[in-house]
């Protein structure tokens, strides 16, 4: 045993106390099926560790359902030393901050092009991430005051891609790919690269530097986060991303961190 | 509530100010509008004429065919004239077996002249007189399915659903109908309102929703009518017109008896960059379809309230309220088809924050006596803390309660986090009926004080609502927009999805289903007043 060892806190300290509330598919009418469904949010309370436990609430809901809350000790213990987190590149940030992070950073507008490419019109992913209606209780992309998103919708030619990022002076491009078939999405990926790679100049300057080539990100449901550097592009996201996530990253990604800010970048 | 007169102290004449300066604001975007057309309302003439199913790749058969007459001969007349030439003269069955050849490029399309033209004409209306013997017959039905069970007390109660399979939607609607909801909204699935088509058929696939279809929206209604009959209560169907396919979606909602539609005048421009031109004379048309199907329409002011300050907004809400108002009555519904929406998005944390959602829900209410008004709960501000968000939405249910809401859709704790358990939806009901039976009576002894907080603050909102509106008059609203009036983005009317599908008409542009809709003699029977 080598780090402190917890259980959850009711009133005193290790009673282990948590409280659970969740539905069966059973019936809640006769007296027989109600002690039956107690008996059954009792099993599986037991089942998830929880010794004693006790049903303080149980409601039929409509004539298959019961609802159960449930309070009970937890037999398990937690070691904190075993505790892992997993490390992101850049923090997730507040809107507000963002903002402000373009505004002393960049000082201008941050401009953000995004695309569906090639024969894809799965818009969703993209509209998700940019539309100020957005994904997941967060607003797209347009709702931030410092970005300028250009949207330009489904099966954009990536060479019009490139030269309507070089015409809006791009700071970075989002390309959003759902379709798989043949490994659509990645070849796309591919293709992507490598029309920025010879249709702008310079490009894969670092830091805070203005880029050769606009910063180019990839999201799809069926990415491979990991698989950036081997399509050549600069960031992958994969299913579950929200706008804040990618709004943090290009933040991270194209100004300088706060604290070196002022400092010549 | 009219009959007791005011408990804000309204000044009528301001009142009255607000409305004439909401005519002032919308009558030039009236006018673009009856000049103009788009592809979705010259598809919907097809879709109320009874043109259904799509090729083989899924496309339907009226963008088949409109792409082809646009093609051929231009849509400035209308699609009718030369579809209905082409239809009479070739000796067609039907729409579908033109739009078939058409799509095969076997049709050779004119604009008609002479005794042509009027022989298309004749029959265009003949099958669009059909049509709209369809959708008033379907009127009628929901009125005496309303007689056969019965029509629920106000607040209705309005859940959601969506699984994005309508065979999965069916079961959990009906179950939610009978744990008490007289409103069932089947959610889109995201994306949808940016589809230049409509899907056709039965689909189990969807993204977060599922897809607005006219198979799906039958099969539900048939559902619901199973469940209605056997509560004896009318539960009533709810999809979303907004968009790109707004008078499609509309046709179609009328030809399946919808009860009520989301159908805001501005939500696809701020939301969806959808061109405002496209939306605004889509708008017209489809809500003009609505009209003569007797169904409710919900608009979006809620959605405002999402990205802009709930309290520092408020009067964006009241402007764009005056806004859809003025354009729904343009377009003939009666003022017990205009669902306006507004919302309870004021943070928590800001003091006197209930007091100041009474004001602005009582505002509302006293601006728009007639009109069901659509009360959203708190999603902004729901944390993912479930007991504080249950609370809060106790409190949401307060005022929806107190100042005489027609419409409340219920919050759920789970908000933001995922869609709604059994449970949570069922805690939900429970929250609702709780406050409706310990406050019900709370409204009419609810009289806030002359000149006190509550009375400021709905004067003060009135009072910088009509100050915008002399703003946007003199502006216009389209600049309006597109300096980012409302919602905080910025929208141009030359920008934005769909601009492609707008045209101006030319001289003897002929619209069968428009005639039918812009002569209130042809309305047939009126509407309840």
């Amino acid at each position: 045993m080598s780090g402190p060892v917890i259980r959850p806190y009711g009133d005193t300290t290790g009673d282990g106390r948590v409280q659970l509330s969740f539905t069966l598919p059973v019936p809640f009418g006769t007296e027989r099926e109600r002690a039956v469904a107690e008996g059954a949010a009792l099993q599986l309370a037991t089942k998830m560790g929880l010794e004693p436990a006790m049903v303080v609430h149980a409601k039929g809901m409509g004539p298959a359902f019961t609802f159960f809350i449930v309070y009970g000790r937890a037999s398990h213990l937690v070691d904190l030393s075993e505790v892992t987190v997993a490390e992101r590149e850049f923090p997730v940030l507040p809107a507000a901050e963002i903002n402000l992070r373009i505004r002393s950073g960049l000082g201008r507008e941050m401009v953000v092009l995004g695309a569906c490419i090639g024969t894809d019109a799965h818009t969703v992913g993209i509209d998700a991430i940019l539309n100020v209606k957005g994904h997941a209780g967060e607003k797209g992309l347009e709702y931030y005051r410092e970005m300028r998103v250009v949207n330009l919708g489904a099966q954009v030619d990536v060479a019009n891609l490139v030269a309507r990022s070089v015409a809006e002076h791009a700071d970075a491009v989002l390309v959003s790919q759902v379709v798989t078939q043949r490994d659509a999405h990645l070849a796309g990926a591919r293709a992507l690269a490598d029309a920025f790679s010879t249709g702008t100049s310079g490009g894969g300057a670092s830091g805070g530097e203005r880029r050769g080539r606009p910063l180019l990100v990839v999201g799809g449901p069926r990415f491979d986060p990991t698989m950036a550097a081997e399509l050549g592009v600069d960031k992958i996201f994969g299913r579950g991303t929200t706008p804040r996530e990618v709004a943090s990253y290009l933040v991270h990604a194209l100004t300088p961190e706060p604290a070196a800010a002022g400092a010549g970048a | 509530m009219t009959a007791e007169g005011s408990k804000l102290g309204l000044d009528p004449m301001m009142v009255s100010a607000a409305r004439h300066l909401a005519r002032i604001a919308g009558q030039p975007i009236v006018d673009m509008a009856r000049s103009h057309s788009t592809v979705s309302v010259e598809r919907a003439v097809l879709r109320l004429a009874g043109l259904d199913g799509a090729d083989e790749g899924g496309m339907p058969w009226v963008n088949r065919l409109v792409d082809a007459v646009r093609e051929a001969t231009g849509l400035e007349h209308g699609v009718a004239l030369p579809a209905w030439d082409a239809l009479v003269t070739g000796g067609y069955p039907d729409l579908a077996t033109l739009a078939s050849d058409a799509a095969a490029g076997q049709v050779k399309f004119r604009v008609p002249e002479g005794r042509d033209a009027a022989a298309a004409r004749a029959a265009a209306r003949a099958a669009l007189a059909r049509g709209f013997a369809a959708i008033d017959a379907r009127r009628a039905q929901r009125e005496s399915m309303i007689a056969e069970t019965s029509d629920p007390p106000r607040p209705w109660i309005y859940l959601i659903v969506a699984t994005g399979d309508i065979y999965e939607d069916i079961p959990q609607a009906q179950a939610a109908a009978r744990e008490g909801a007289d409103v069932i909204a089947v959610i889109r699935s995201t994306g949808q309102s940016l589809l230049d088509y409509v899907p056709e058929g039965a689909t189990r696939e969807g993204f977060a929703g599922t897809y607005a279809t006219r198979e799906n929206f039958r099969l539900m209604r048939a559902a619901l009518d199973d469940v209605s009959r056997e509560l004896g209560r009318y539960v009533r169907l709810t999809n979303y017109a907004s968009g790109l396919c707004m008078p499609e979606i509309a046709a179609l909602a009328g030809r399946e008896r919808l009860d009520m539609m989301l159908n805001d005048c501005m939500y696809g421009i701020i939301f969806r960059d959808i061109n405002p031109r496209r939306t605004f004379i889509d708008q017209r048309f489809s809500r003009q379809i609505h009209a003569r199907a007797g169904i409710i329409i919900n608009t979006g002011e809620d959605n405002y309230l999402t990205t802009a300050d709930a309290v520092d907004a408020a009067h964006t809400v009241i402007v764009s309220q005056l806004l859809n108002e003025f354009f729904g009555a343009e377009a003939g519904l009666a003022d017990w088809q205009l669902g306006l929406g507004h919302a309870f998005e004021i943070s928590p944390e800001v003091p006197d924050s209930f007091v100041l959602e009474l004001a602005h829900a009582q505002l509302v209410r006293e601006l728009f006596p007639d009109a069901p008004l659509k009360y959203m709960p708190p999603t902004k501000h729901m944390t993912g803390n479930v007991f504080g968000g249950f609370l809060l939405d106790a409190f949401f249910n307060l005022a929806g309660v107190m100042t005489g809401q027609s419409i409340l859709l219920v919050g759920m704790m789970t908000e933001g986090i995922h869609t709604p358990f059994l449970s949570d939806r069922d805690l939900a009901l429970e929250n609702v009926r709780y406050v409706a039976r310990a406050a019900g009576r709370l409204g009419e002894n609810f009289s806030p004080p002359p000149g006190g907080f509550v009375q400021q603050r709905a004067q003060r909102v009135l009072a910088d609502a009509v100050e915008l509106l002399h703003r946007i008059g003199s502006d216009g609203l389209l600049n309006a927009i597109a300096n980012g009036t409302f919602g905080i983005t910025r929208r141009p009317a030359d920008a934005g999805r769909g601009l492609e599908g707008v045209f101006e008409r030319a001289e003897g542009y002929f619209n069968p289903a428009a005639e039918f809709l812009e002569d209130p003699a042809a309305a047939g029977e009126g509407r309840q007043a």
